[in-house]
């Protein structure tokens, strides 16, 4: 114990600050209102959905909780269950196996809800593409509000996604 | 040479690996499997292609290793009955490779006792595969019932009942074996798991707390990997390689690679070698890291897992510094690599290491002594080395369980034969022996590291680029990347095109066991056995 203690304290504090919002992010234009983005900015539960990544982006939004980026310092949390999200998180390209269980999520989402497509291959299929065995993007089989690009994108990409996602249009 | 048969003629691939390769007939197959087997030899990969144009047939390939190198058998299979004998009887491992194999190319095992599908699940139909060359995507494809139900997401009424079978997409028509008796149930979990990890469905049989039975069902990120590298160039190939497993792109950048410099007969340059081995080091640091910060955090010590994150972060940043990307994707290249290391890299990873040897040291020592966490740790999701040398567990899970085989060390090709890597081993096979490897090769890779720097060629290298290959080419390369061994055999047609590429994961032998590995144990302990075997989704679905 006495060395736990130890080296939390030697460790401090290593957050950075987060990053501003950016409307270039933008896939549509924020639908929901401002009481609802304020509630949502206290205290925002994310579900991420992996409908068929080669598990890079998951390595980045893993990265998004460590002490740099503190991710729920913010009020920001990853749940267990859809129907207690608030956010989806989705990698991708979505596969035809992916497909059906994609679609389930999204409508075990209670309403009011936000997708976020993360990484190349949610946003346009990237290198797999469209073939036999994917959809290609995200917004090919549910609705997409925030698109992140990058392969994979940076935690601080990924939080200013989540962060545009629940921002209304400046 | 270390397969001897009367009928089988080997040639030897000019490979930086001990490779060889020879044509044998399927009535051969079994005798051969089997006196690899009885030698102590293991199957490292197998797949299939579609040869119709060139020899009117289909061809199995398999790889086997043992102590003294590996071998590409080739079984010419006619193109009317694609059929060959069933292996799985001598390597289990071959199960399910074999059922990928026949949905993707129709060739199938004769008299083998499962024929259940593997990587399809009813995207597309049952009567057309897509890697043989006639496959048409548009015909073959499976829609999903229209329109999708409302709310109630688990009641799409079965295309069974609606007489609409194989019209439709089908989902969960998959025999599992059931268990039965008094008190028995079953937790179906997956394919969307309840953390941040990829998707597949896990079939748990139980009484009370305790696992009877676990069955995997994988196949959900099958994303036409094979296929679509069939439409692709050398380089964009290397790109899509990279991205098989995302946590692996170094260790399949670089298979790659060599099995491209096989084909061309070429020898990267040294200090591009040299560096490929320091990626591979750093890609194995970063993700034992991660790890074993994840293994502390399903035992309840958060703590360990803040403390690694942040190690691993800083990992991750060095690498963006010094080589321009986190996870150092799209560095290594046919012919070499597209980085370069100056004296302020150096001097960077130099500091990186002392201070990782320093920090992962002291975490150890606390993971040790937590009496907590080596209760829940010891015993736990063990795999005896004898059922691991039966079911061929490879990788780090089979160094954990007395598997002392790691490419670095058996097959140690440029630089690594200049590096004498220290292999860890241990026999208990549990969590703990797990993490125990995980700890060792960490402490070994930042070794390596330092040793590389040190001996790192500073002539400027005069680039050498693959632009295409030779026609009718066939090479094999393997590395062992931070899971085990990753393979990847590269075909090219007569004008040099890639014909047929097959990236072959450690999770293909691994999945099987981590089913071993839960019974008996209770249920919550299962995502930490899952998490200390760590296997990929994406790397073993293609």
């Amino acid at each position: 114990m006495y060395q736990i203690l130890k080296q939390i304290i030697k460790t401090g504090i290593k957050t950075e600050t987060p990053p501003q919002t950016d409307e270039a992010m933008r896939h549509v234009e924020q639908r929901l209102q401002q009481e609802i983005l304020d509630a949502f900015g206290g205290a925002l539960a994310i579900r991420q959905v992996d409908a068929g990544s080669c598990n890079g982006c998951e390595l980045e939004i893993h990265a998004v909780s460590n002490a740099y980026y503190n991710l729920e310092g913010l009020g920001i949390r990853f749940v267990a269950s859809p129907r207690h999200a608030d956010l989806l998180l989705v990698t991708g390209p979505v596969s035809r196996h992916m497909e059906i269980a994609l679609k389930r999520t999204y409508d075990a989402t209670p309403e009011p809800k936000l997708v976020v497509a993360i990484g190349d291959c949610a946003c346009d299929g990237g290198i797999f593409g469209e073939s036999y065995a994917t959809c290609g993007k995200i917004s090919n089989v549910i609705p997409v509000d925030v698109v992140v690009k990058g392969c994979p994108p940076t935690p601080s990409a990924i939080l200013q996604g989540i962060l545009t996602a629940i921002s209304a249009k400046k | 040479m270390p397969i001897k048969h009367p009928n089988l003629k080997l040639s030897r691939l000019t490979d930086a690996l001990p490779a060889w390769t020879g044509d044998i007939s399927p009535d051969d197959l079994h005798e051969i499997c089997r006196q690899v087997h009885d030698g102590g030899g293991r199957l490292v990969a197998l797949w299939g292609s579609d040869a119709r144009l060139q020899s009117g047939g289909f061809k199995l390939h398999l790889v086997l290793v043992n102590e003294t190198g590996m071998v590409c058998l080739n079984v010419t299979l006619s193109a009317e009955q694609p059929m060959y004998p069933d292996i799985s009887q001598i390597f289990p491992a071959a199960n399910r490779m074999q059922r990928a194999t026949y949905d993707l190319l129709g060739i199938y095992a004769q008299e083998g006792h499962d024929h259940r599908k593997w990587l399809r699940h009813g995207a597309w139909h049952s009567g057309s595969f897509p890697l043989r060359k006639d496959f048409d995507a548009a015909a073959s494809r499976i829609p999903l019932p229209n329109p999708p139900p409302e709310g109630e997401g688990t009641t799409v009424p079965s295309p069974a009942e609606t007489g609409d079978k194989d019209k439709f997409y089908e989902p969960d028509d998959y025999g599992f074996v059931r268990v039965e008796g008094q008190g028995v149930h079953e937790i179906p979990v997956g394919p969307v798991h309840s953390g941040i990890i990829e998707p597949g469905h896990f079939r748990f049989s139980i009484i009370g707390e305790r696992v009877l039975r676990l069955e995997e069902r994988l196949g959900y990120v099958h994303k036409g990997i094979e296929k679509r590298f069939e439409s692709m160039s050398l380089q964009q190939g290397a790109k899509l390689a990279g991205r098989v497993s995302g946590d692996s792109t170094v260790a399949y950048a670089w298979a790659y690679a060599m099995a491209a410099e096989s084909i061309a007969g070429v020898t990267p340059p040294k200090r591009a070698l040299w560096l490929r081995a320091l990626l591979l080091e750093r890609e194995r640091v970063a993700n034992h890291l991660g790890d074993l910060g994840y293994l502390g955090n399903d035992v309840a010590l958060s703590f360990g897992l803040s403390q690694f994150w942040i190690l691993k972060e800083q990992v991750l940043r060095n690498n963006a510094t010094v080589f321009g990307h986190r996870y150092l994707m799209d560095k290594i290249v046919p012919g070499g690599v597209t980085v370069n290391l100056d004296v302020e890299g150096k001097h960077i990873i130099e500091r990186e290491c002392d201070m990782l040897e320093q920090q992962v040291r002291l975490l150890r020592g606390i993971y040790d002594e937590h009496a907590g966490m080596q209760d829940r740790f010891i015993g736990t999701g063990r795999v005896e080395p004898k059922l691991a040398a039966q079911l061929g567990l490879c990788g780090l899970a089979g160094r954990a369980s007395a598997q002392a085989w790691d490419a670095r060390v058996q097959f140690a090709c440029a630089p690594y034969d200049k590096l004498n890597v220290q292999m860890a081993t241990y026999r208990n096979g549990d969590v703990a022996a797990r993490v125990i490897v995980r700890f060792d090769e960490l402490f070994e890779s930042l070794r390596l590291q330092s040793e590389i720097l040190a001996k790192l060629v500073n002539e400027e290298d005069t680039p050498l680029l693959l632009e295409k290959l030779p026609g009718n080419g066939f090479g094999i390369g393997m590395v062992e990347g931070w899971r085990g061994e990753v393979l990847v055999a590269i075909h090219t047609d007569a004008e040099g095109n890639l014909t047929r590429v097959h990236p072959h994961d450690p999770s293909w032998q691994n999945w099987p066991l981590l089913e071993h590995a839960v019974i008996d144990n209770i249920v919550p302990d299962f995502p930490l056995i899952n998490k200390s075997f760590n296997l990929s989704y994406s790397g073993q679905d293609l």
